[in-house]
């Protein structure tokens, strides 16, 4: 196992993928539900023609899943490049 | 390159090929419109329709054939992120996404948008929870996984059991959904049609495995995606000259709102957390974020997903992949509730207040199968009434076209990407099932001498099997779709979501911690759909009330999760700490680069 990284490079190398994940999971949950709490409230409000609580659970959030899926995949690559622990 | 080896000019050419197949489709399409112009009758488009792309699927399949274990269980992992993908949406998006849901919000309004956000944001938590590292783990299924990481069969066993009956009532409800379809559109017998879509499924999978499933399941993507966003283009493009319905519906609320108001509806469309009587209750709001949580988890506990990721050729495909499958799904997702709002808008408009005796021949047509749709004149006026016009969500995507007065050939379309939606998904199932038994069953635990031809018969001989069974209980009506997908991902969530995370995030889980805590957060989601399903009287014996705080059973994984994790925490704590080994194993696959350690 020539290749296998020393533990203080593993943990630095980990504990900057859990701060990722964390952020993208808080993230998960305020577009998944946080959000959407107000959503009595939200709809007194008109966007684009939509009450704006249905227009965040219709469109909104789905387009902040998309979103956050792109930007881990990025951000987790370049960890991996930082770190050179990406595959060959 | 990955794909320099065998089979290279296939990958290398994805493109061409799939491009042409898509054009192909597109002509095929136009060329039956211009047929229906020229007045060929409806049932031979239909026809057409249906049997031309199962057969176009038939072809994929046959010529996908495979001898080979790593092409038959994860396609040579030559998969790119892009076609999985693909794959990944078509395997994904059943005859409940198809079908049901936008059914599902004509009905029910702002409270079934817990569907459209519990059936996407749960990709978020596949990539940045399990996909790169289950791919990293590398092997061929699911319980492999949990065999590994939790020493020996009993965990993998377990497993099985889970995947077993969330994934076999998941693909009832795609039987379910496939006998509705082949039983309008080829005019036969509902029971018939159950077992004639079931060659469908079976001439895709039963060949090539994972290999055929995938190439299929792409093809199944573009002929979903077109037929799902056509007629809502179609509609908005008619009604307000703008083809882009995401953006156009809002107008159509609108006039659903005045509409509402005029035909005295108290449950308005866009209302949130309203039960029946248009009145917001707590009921309704903690069962929307129960759904949403539990269709959530369930999407990142389902077999038949996670093994997509198995097919890809590196970890960093797996993590690009999963965010083609969200991008795919999402285009889908986005669009349907304002598929539900044309219908709703449609409905409101051009059927309700309609003397009944001159409503068009699809009233006929579909109140035909299975008492889907039912038009009664309760107060004798001849006028058709709101509360006249019963339609089952099941059929609103489906009839839709019908009902807006577009060309047959969209109706046709529509179906041909209703059977690809849950054909696809049906395939996903069947393998991932047969898949845990030849491989998790047979081989890892009853005969690991087993040769790989006598690995592969068994494979085909159990798929064929559980598909007939499956095709069998379909045939028995035993729910509506959208309910039956529902318990399958609290089954799911409730039995698996705890063991994978915590196994991958957490060094210090146990063998025991994971085989108790899977075990009784599932039987707990067990417990309480079966009872309050099947034998709610005796449920409200033992508890004195229907529902634990009023939870309906689609959300069964709500309690079992939380026992789930609770108890695979408390007592891997009790037990000894898992080997160095275990760990370095662990340590293996968070890790992209390097081999994965043995256990």
């Amino acid at each position: 196992m020539a290749d296998k990284l020393d533990t203080a490079r593993m943990q630095a190398y980990w504990s900057k993928t859990s701060r990722l994940m964390w952020t993208i999971f808080a993230l998960w949950l305020f577009f998944s539900f946080f959000i959407h709490l107000f959503a009595v409230q939200l709809n007194g409000i008109k966007f684009l023609g939509f009450p704006l609580g249905f227009y965040m659970a219709a469109q909104g959030s789905l387009i902040a899943f998309v979103v956050l899926c792109v930007w881990n995949a990025i951000a987790q690559n370049k960890i991996d490049e930082e770190f050179g622990v990406q595959e060959d | 390159m990955a794909n320099s080896n065998a089979g290279g000019g296939f990958i290398g050419n994805l493109g061409k090929i799939y491009g042409g197949y898509a054009g192909g489709f597109i002509v095929f399409t136009l060329i039956l419109a211009v047929l229906e112009q020229m007045g060929v009758p409806n049932k031979i488009i239909g026809y057409c329709f249906v049997i031309l792309t199962i057969g176009v699927y038939a072809y994929i399949g046959i010529l996908s054939r495979t001898m080979d274990l790593s092409e038959y269980y994860v396609a040579g992992r030559r998969v790119p992120a892009l076609y999985n993908g693909m794959a990944t949406g078509a395997d994904w998006m059943s005859a409940a996404s198809f079908i049901s849901m936008a059914g599902g919000i004509y009905l029910g309004g702002y409270n079934a948008l817990g569907y459209v956000l519990g059936w996407t944001g749960g990709y978020v938590l596949v990539g940045i929870l399990l996909a790169p590292y289950l791919r990293k783990f590398g092997q061929f299924t699911v319980p492999d996984f949990l065999g590994a990481r939790y020493e020996g069969n009993g965990a993998r066993l377990c497993g099985v059991i889970v995947l077993f009956a969330a994934s076999f009532t998941y693909i009832v409800a795609q039987c379910f959904g496939i006998g509705i379809i082949t039983s309008r559109f080829l005019g036969i017998p509902f029971e018939i049609a159950i077992f004639v879509g079931l060659l469908g499924i079976l001439v895709c999978s039963m060949l090539g495995g994972m290999r055929a499933v995938t190439w299929t399941q792409v093809a199944q993507y573009i002929i979903l995606i077109i037929a799902y966003l056509v007629p809502v283009i179609w509609l908005s493009t008619k009604k307000y000259g703008i083809p882009i319905p995401e953006l156009t519906y809002g107008q159509a609320l609108q006039q659903i709102a005045q509409l509402e108001d005029k035909l005295g509806v108290v449950k308005h469309f866009t209302d949130a957390f309203t039960n029946a009587k248009g009145e917001f209750t707590w009921q309704e709001f903690n069962n929307f974020w129960a759904l949403v949580l539990c269709l959530m988890i369930g999407t990142a506990s389902l077999p038949h997903i996670l093994m997509r990721y198995f097919t890809t050729p590196s970890v960093r495909e797996a993590r690009t992949s999963v965010a083609w499958s969200i991008f795919f799904i999402f285009l889908l997702y986005f669009t349907a509730p304002a598929y539900a709002a044309f219908a709703k808008l449609e409905v409101y408009q051009n059927v309700i207040g309609q003397p009944i005796a001159q409503l068009p021949a699809w009233v006929q047509n579909w109140s035909q199968v299975g008492g889907l749709l039912t038009i009664k004149d309760g107060n004798s006026d001849g006028i058709l009434q709101l509360s006249e016009f019963v339609i089952n969500q099941d059929i609103i995507v489906l009839s839709m076209p019908e009902i807006a007065g577009l060309p047959y050939v969209v109706s046709g379309l529509v179906a041909a990407g209703g059977l690809a939606a849950a054909l696809s998904t049906a395939d996903g199932l069947l393998l991932a099932i047969a898949n845990a038994l030849s491989h998790d069953v047979y081989y890892k635990m009853i005969d690991p001498k087993a040769s790989t031809a006598r690995r592969l018969i068994v494979a085909r001989g159990l798929l064929v099997i559980v598909a007939i069974i499956a095709a069998a209980v379909a045939g028995t009506r035993p729910s509506g779709i959208i309910q039956m997908v529902a318990w399958a991902f609290s089954l799911a969530a409730a039995g698996l979501f705890a063991p994978l995370v915590l196994g991958i995030w957490w060094k210090r889980t146990t063998k025991i911690g994971a085989i108790t805590g899977m075990m009784s957060g599932f039987a707990v989601c067990l417990f309480y759909l079966v009872m309050t399903r099947y034998a709610p009287g005796t449920f409200k014996d033992m508890f004195g009330t229907d529902l634990w705080f009023g939870i309906r059973n689609i959300s069964s994984a709500l309690f079992g999760l939380p026992v789930a994790f609770v108890v695979t925490y408390v007592v891997s704590l009790m037990t000894p700490e898992p080997s160095k080994e275990m760990q370095d194993f662990v340590d293996s696959i968070r890790v992209p680069k390097g081999v994965v350690a043995a256990t």
